[in-house]
């Protein structure tokens, strides 16, 4: 087991330098010039010189790459163009920010899908079953963009009941700070909860109809405990790889939720950091993200091993 | 329960199962009865009914689509197809227990072999985990599993097939049922593990004193372990005699399809196996005449229009066909001495 792991994790740094590559060749793709954009339109051309010269933006692009690779090395992400701060801690600032958003965002979607989706295949072709799959389609088909904004419209403008944006800041009270987060968790929380919902449903009904699941009610196994015992853990393995895929597009930022709601976190910084034309920021971000992916795949893979026990990392040749 | 009473009574089981548009009878009131300590087989080839009945007796057809359209099910003189849901798990398990056809897929594989067993045990008998324990290594070594403590602790998965299906005869007996179900307990075992797991069960039977019902499609096993014999076809029973009566003297010509289709010592090697023509009535479909008509070597004119009587010809051996009753009798020896 500790060898798997250690196996994964150095297979990290060729995924890490071929992230780092990428993520600077289409940045350096991005039309516009830092400088100029951090200087406005009036700067004169010498000054865009001087500060491209400050930044290291006139060396070659192939000169940049390896000192950034070096940087990289160091467990250096660089310094912010615009923030004038470090990367990592403009990174580390907004993180929390983006973590809080998604455990939500996860926690609602799993305490609304995985009950409608057990509920679902128990009662295959009832009414809840119908119920449920047709509210999951809408859950996948509404674009955020357009939920997010119709719940601000409703429970903000109409009703007056929630916050429209923002993060409460700690001085405001747990209220506030609650209040503040539900719209933009309950949007977020959508189509995790659509693409839960079925994949618990379509996982049951298959495992429902496994022998052992007829000789569990052959001992007497009450029905409750028929689904839930026998039949719900041996559901979880595809349920779990769905989990680790949104969990890990969760933290990436939700960039559309968060811009609509104002919420500082990892993706607002990375949509400003584009329009600044702030490579550092954006190319920092990526790795960061890119290495919570990777470390949420190995969790995930951890877990398929607690939830089916045929599951071995320790056989030569195994995964 | 008094001591002429039996153990279980069927009377007039018919089973349904609804698919689109089309009503399946899986079983047509099919009825037998099993006294205490005997051993019941119930023969026929594949879609005759007979895992339909076994699962029917513990209700455990997917309802819906199926449902006992009507019929009794007593066992010690009490109605089972009344029973509730609430009060059938009382019975599952801990009256009657059942062993599945196939012990590859009939154990939970994310749970340990111990969890299941000691859940086996505890549903039913108020005792300690402890206790549970202790009464499931017993088990365990009961069936011939060795260092059963250890083995416990192990997944199905690190389980061969026969220890499986060792492991499923432990799980049934937990609770010392009274009744018995395998349905069809070695046909997915190979050869040499049948046989070990049908000595097993014999000396457990014997042991106990167990009622069992057997379901299975292979004669050998029959001869082996029962003590009476049904025959079934198209949901309904053909002929039922001791196993001796049977073997002797078998009356129904599809129990003759059934023996000549067995492979034995003397099946001559270079000749073709014999198979009985044709598939089974399609059990949509309202039945008129005998069901095996069809497929019958001898069918006459009356077999294709009138069911025959399920009737008692000699005593204890029952047979459902026109030539024992009304026309000619056929026997099969006859038909052997003539070629």
């Amino acid at each position: 087991m500790l060898k798997f792991i250690i196996k994964r994790l150095i297979n990290l740094i060729p995924t890490l330098f071929i992230v780092a590559a990428i993520v600077f060749i289409i940045t350096r793709m991005i039309p516009g010039d830092p400088a100029s954009v951090l200087l406005g339109p009036q700067a004169s051309a010498s000054d865009v010189h001087r500060l491209r010269e400050q930044l290291g933006l006139n060396d070659s692009v192939f000169v940049q790459f390896i000192k950034y690779l070096n940087d990289l090395i160091h467990f250096n992400l660089g310094q912010s163009f615009a923030y004038k701060q470090p990367v990592l801690t403009l990174i580390l600032e907004r993180f929390p920010n983006t973590l809080i958003l998604t455990f939500c965002a996860f926690f609602i979607a799993l305490l609304v899908s995985i009950p409608a989706g057990v509920i679902a295949a128990t009662r295959k072709g009832s009414w809840m079953d119908y119920l449920f799959t047709v509210t999951s389609l809408f859950g996948i088909s509404i674009p955020v963009f357009w939920l997010g904004l119709m719940l601000v419209l409703l429970f903000s403008v109409t009703l007056g009941w929630l916050p429209a944006t923002g993060m409460a800041s700690s001085g405001d009270g747990a209220l506030a700070f609650i209040t503040h987060l539900i719209l933009p968790s309950v949007t977020l929380s959508t189509i995790p909860m659509a693409n839960f919902s079925r994949i618990t449903r379509a996982s049951m009904l298959e495992v429902m109809n496994q022998d052992y699941i007829t000789a569990a009610k052959a001992k007497g196994v009450s029905h409750f405990f028929v689904v839930m015992k026998h039949g719900f853990k041996n559901a979880l393995t595809p349920i779990l790889t769905v989990a680790g895929m949104e969990v890990s597009s969760l933290l990436g930022g939700a960039v559309l939720t968060e811009t609509i709601f104002s919420w500082p976190g990892m993706g607002q910084l990375i949509v400003e950091a584009i329009n600044k034309r702030d490579y550092i920021v954006v190319q920092g971000s990526v790795i960061f993200l890119a290495v919570l992916y990777v470390l949420i795949n190995l969790a995930v893979d951890i877990l398929y091993k607690v939830v089916n026990p045929k599951i071995s990392y320790d056989t030569k040749g195994g995964k | 329960m008094s001591e002429s009473q039996p153990l279980l009574k069927v009377m007039n089981l018919n089973v349904q199962f609804h698919t689109n548009k089309k009503t399946i009878r899986a079983v047509n009131g099919l009825s037998f009865q099993l006294n205490k300590g005997e051993v019941i087989g119930i023969v026929g080839e594949s879609g005759s009914g007979k895992s339909v009945t076994a699962a029917s007796i513990l209700k455990l057809i997917p309802t819906p689509p199926g449902e006992i359209a009507s019929g009794e099910i007593l066992y010690k003189g009490q109605d089972l197809v009344q029973y509730k849901e609430k009060d059938m798990r009382k019975i599952r398990g801990n009256e009657i227990s059942m062993i599945f056809q196939d012990p590859m897929t009939s154990l939970n594989p994310t749970y340990t072999i111990g969890n299941q067993l000691i859940e086996a045990i505890r549903l039913h008998k108020k005792v300690s985990k402890k206790e549970a324990i202790k009464q499931a290594i017993a088990l365990l070594e009961m069936v011939g599993i060795h260092e059963a403590e250890k083995r416990l602790k192990m997944y199905p998965h690190e389980f061969s097939g026969g220890m499986r299906q060792r492991v499923m005869i432990a799980i049934a007996l937990a609770c010392d049922p009274s009744l018995l179900i395998a349905d069809e307990p070695t046909t997915a075992l190979d050869v040499t593990v049948q046989s070990q797991i049908m000595k097993l069960m014999k000396q457990l039977q014997i042991k106990f004193n167990a009622s069992i019902i057997l379901i299975t499609h292979d004669l050998g096993v029959v001869w082996e372990m029962c003590d009476r014999v049904i025959v079934m076809y198209a949901g309904q029973a053909m002929e039922e005699a001791t196993v001796q009566e049977l073997y002797e003297n078998p009356y129904h010509p599809y129990t003759w399809g059934l023996y000549d289709s067995q492979i034995s010592k003397r099946t001559d090697p270079n000749e073709a196996l014999h198979v009985i023509p044709g598939s089974p009535p399609d059990l949509s479909q309202p039945l008129q005449g005998c069901p095996f008509a069809q497929r019958c070597p001898y069918a006459e004119e009356v077999c294709f229009k009138e069911k025959p009587a399920y009737v008692e010809k000699n005593k204890g051996h029952k047979v459902a066909c026109h030539f024992q009753t009304k026309t000619r009798n056929l026997s099969r020896k006859e038909r052997d001495q003539n070629g």
